[in-house]
This record gives C-alpha cells, structure tokens and sequence, in this order.
C-alpha cells in the first residue's frame, strides 16, 4: 500500500466514526456546533499522531505481554500535554469540551491505531496513518457539528443565517444520537452505490 | 435527602449513557440481547465502585499530597486498568459462576469511558468520599437501566423490517435518540 493510500484511507473507506464506528462518545458530545466538533477532532488528531509516531519508535523495545499498558500510558501522556496546553491557551473550549479531554485517553480509535497500525508498521508509516485516521475523525466531527447547528440554532460556525430559534433538539442530547444515525446511514448508502 | 437527590440526578435526570454520553460504545455494543445486558450492567457497577473509591482515595491522599494533580489522567487509567485486572484474577479464584457470568465483560471495561469519566467527574464535582461511592453506584445503575431497556428494544426490533441502510448501529443510534427524547421529560426533577 502506497503512502497516499494509506493517508486517504482513514478519510472515507475506513474513517473511524462513520464506516468503524469508535469513538461514539466524544463525537455525540461534542458536536453541539461545528466549531466544538472541529476542536475536538484537532485535539485527538495531536494525540493519535504522537502517540502513533511514539509507538511506532519504541514498538521493538517494548515487551510484548506489557504493550497494552505501555501504550496506553504512551497515550495518556499525550493526552496530558492536550489537556495542560488547551487550558492554557484556549480556556473557553476547555471548558466546553471539558472531561472529553482528559477522556481522549480511552477513546477507542487511538488505541485502536497504536494496536492494529503503529506498533507493526515504520514511523512515517505511522505519522501518515495518524494523520488520515485524525483528519477523517475531525471532518466526521466537523459535519455532524455543522449538521447539528444549522438545525439547532440556524447558524454555522457562530454566525446566524436563518433567524429565529431553530430545531432546538438537535442542540441536546436526543439530536445527537439521531443525527449521527442517520449520517451513518447515508454513509452506508453512499459506500454501496 | 442529598444522598437521594444524587441517586435520582445520576439515574434518571443526568442519565449517563442519555444525557452524558459517556460508555457509548459499550451501550451499542453489547445491548443485542437482555441477557448480556444484565451481565455487562452488575460488572459495570462492580468496577465503577470500586475505581471511584480507589481513585478518589489515590487523589486525595497521593496525588494532592504530594502536588502532582495534574498526572490525574495517567494514573486513573493505570489504577483503572490493573483494578480491572485483579477483579478479573480474584474472581476467577473465589467464585467460578460469577466469573463465568461476568468474565468475558471485564476486559472491556477498561476501555468503557464511563469508568474513567465518572472517577474524574467526583474529583471535579467535589464529592467527599461517602458521595463519590453513591454516585458512583447510581451512575452505574442508570448505565444498567439505559442498556437494559434499548437491548429489549432491539430485541423486538429484530423482527422489523427496516431499509438495508439502517440496519445495525443507524437504528440502534436513533432507537437510543428517542430513548434520550423520554428521559428528557425529566429534567426539572433535580437541578
């Protein structure tokens, strides 16, 4: 498999929310906007491609029976640097991701790609595949948010387009699990057209 | 009064699974069949207990002491991970049937972001230690409850015949947004 192959990958035919379904719990909470969504997706993007890069480096001199704690304390030192930056720099997302960062640490894609990819394959290997495998999470996240405040409020990345109040739903909780259903349906039929 | 009000918030008013998101993947997962529903909410409660009680004293008397709060995430998982491990080899020891029962959902508990988010969320609400543990047992609860009513929802909903398109987890997603849509007849219980 060539490099832009494996970049592209994570994009649509195996993008880890709409055709693997990982990592449900941060995608449902964090869409209520786009912007939301997107910063969500630029944070774990930071943490897969490090932890990737990390992993793929010391796969050869970590044990075999240990690797599972090992990466995930790989990961969750990645997590720490998201979540101390974040807080440092942009307090206001922090505060609306809130414990979604910190919970970086258990979502499943990340472990998920340091298990099935990083730790067999060569470092740029393991950068490119982190890379395509965070883009695709984040334009997931970045459509359903969009989604969700068109919808919800009648306006995209902050700004209002359609005045009144809009489909409040799609703002809570219920929307959430509704839209990202139907979004994944549309993907399945898009895929087996 | 307090400790009720806690109960009822985490239950029903803040459901975990509902109102949260939190333990997703596990509430997609495994809620095909009633059965194993059961089975993965008493092993869920067992372990959420249990990591609330030892994360919470692992914060106050370790890492506070000693003004490390912010390695909370590295060590919660870690201590998450091996208490997950030694309920897993204690159980397998003592009592054969309940291992057999509840064996098989262990593993996947260390991944379960309920876990994890319900032993940070005490810390960040200020519990003491008595709230942490209740709240930890009524989070639990509500995660049973939430995964137990949509796998005899999608129990029934076998038989249904839906688009190709839907099948699987886009209708699992939308029985659980309607699901949502009841529990939010709640809020106002509990603020």
């Amino acid at each position: 498999m060539n490099q832009a192959q494996n970049f592209t990958k994570g994009l649509l035919r195996e993008n880890p929310i709409l055709v693997l379904v990982l990592g449900t719990c941060p995608t449902l909470a964090t869409t209520s906007s786009s912007l939301n969504g997107i910063g969500m997706g630029v944070a774990t993007t930071f943490v897969l491609l490090g932890s990737n890069v990390m992993i793929s480096l010391l796969s050869d001199y970590i044990p075999d029976k240990v690797r599972i704690p090992a990466f995930i304390v790989i990961i969750a030192s990645f997590v720490t640097i998201v979540d101390l930056v974040m807080q440092a720099y942009v307090p206001d997302l922090y505060k609306t991701l809130g414990i979604f960062i910190p919970l970086i640490v258990v979502n499943c894609i990340v472990l998920g790609r340091a298990e099935a990819f990083a730790s067999k394959n060569s470092v740029f290997s393991a950068m490119i595949d982190g890379l395509g495998m965070g883009l695709g999470f984040t334009i997931a996240l970045g459509i359903l948010g969009a989604f969700r405040e068109i919808a919800g409020s009648g306006s995209i990345f902050g700004y209002k387009f359609i005045p009144g109040d809009g489909i409040l739903v799609f703002i809570l909780a219920p929307g959430a699990f509704i839209a990202l259903g139907y979004l994944i349906a549309l993907v399945n039929k898009i895929r087996k057209t | 009064m307090e400790y009720i009000l806690i109960i009822i918030s985490a239950i029903i008013v803040n459901n975990i699974v509902l109102a949260q998101f939190l333990g997703v993947c596990p509430f997609l997962g495994v809620s095909n069949k009633v059965g194993t529903a059961i089975g993965m909410s008493v092993a869920v409660t067992f372990v959420m207990v249990l990591a609330t009680l030892v994360t919470y004293l692992i914060q106050v008397y370790v890492l506070n002491k000693m003004g490390i709060a912010f390695m909370q995430t590295i060590t919660f998982i870690l201590v998450i991970a091996s208490l997950v491990q030694m309920v897993e080899i204690i159980l397998k020891k003592i009592s054969q049937p309940l291992y057999q029962a509840l064996g098989i959902f262990l593993p996947l508990i260390t991944t379960n972001c309920a876990v994890l988010g319900v032993a940070i969320l005490v810390i960040k609400k200020n519990y003491n230690l008595l709230e942490g543990v209740v709240y930890g047992a009524a989070t639990a609860v509500g995660f049973g409850l939430a995964l137990i009513i949509l796998a005899g929802i999608r129990e029934q909903l076998e038989l249904a015949d839906v688009p190709g398109v839907m099948k699987g987890v886009p209708l699992s997603l939308v029985t659980a947004g309607i699901l949502a849509l009841a529990f939010m007849g709640f809020t106002g219980i509990v603020k």
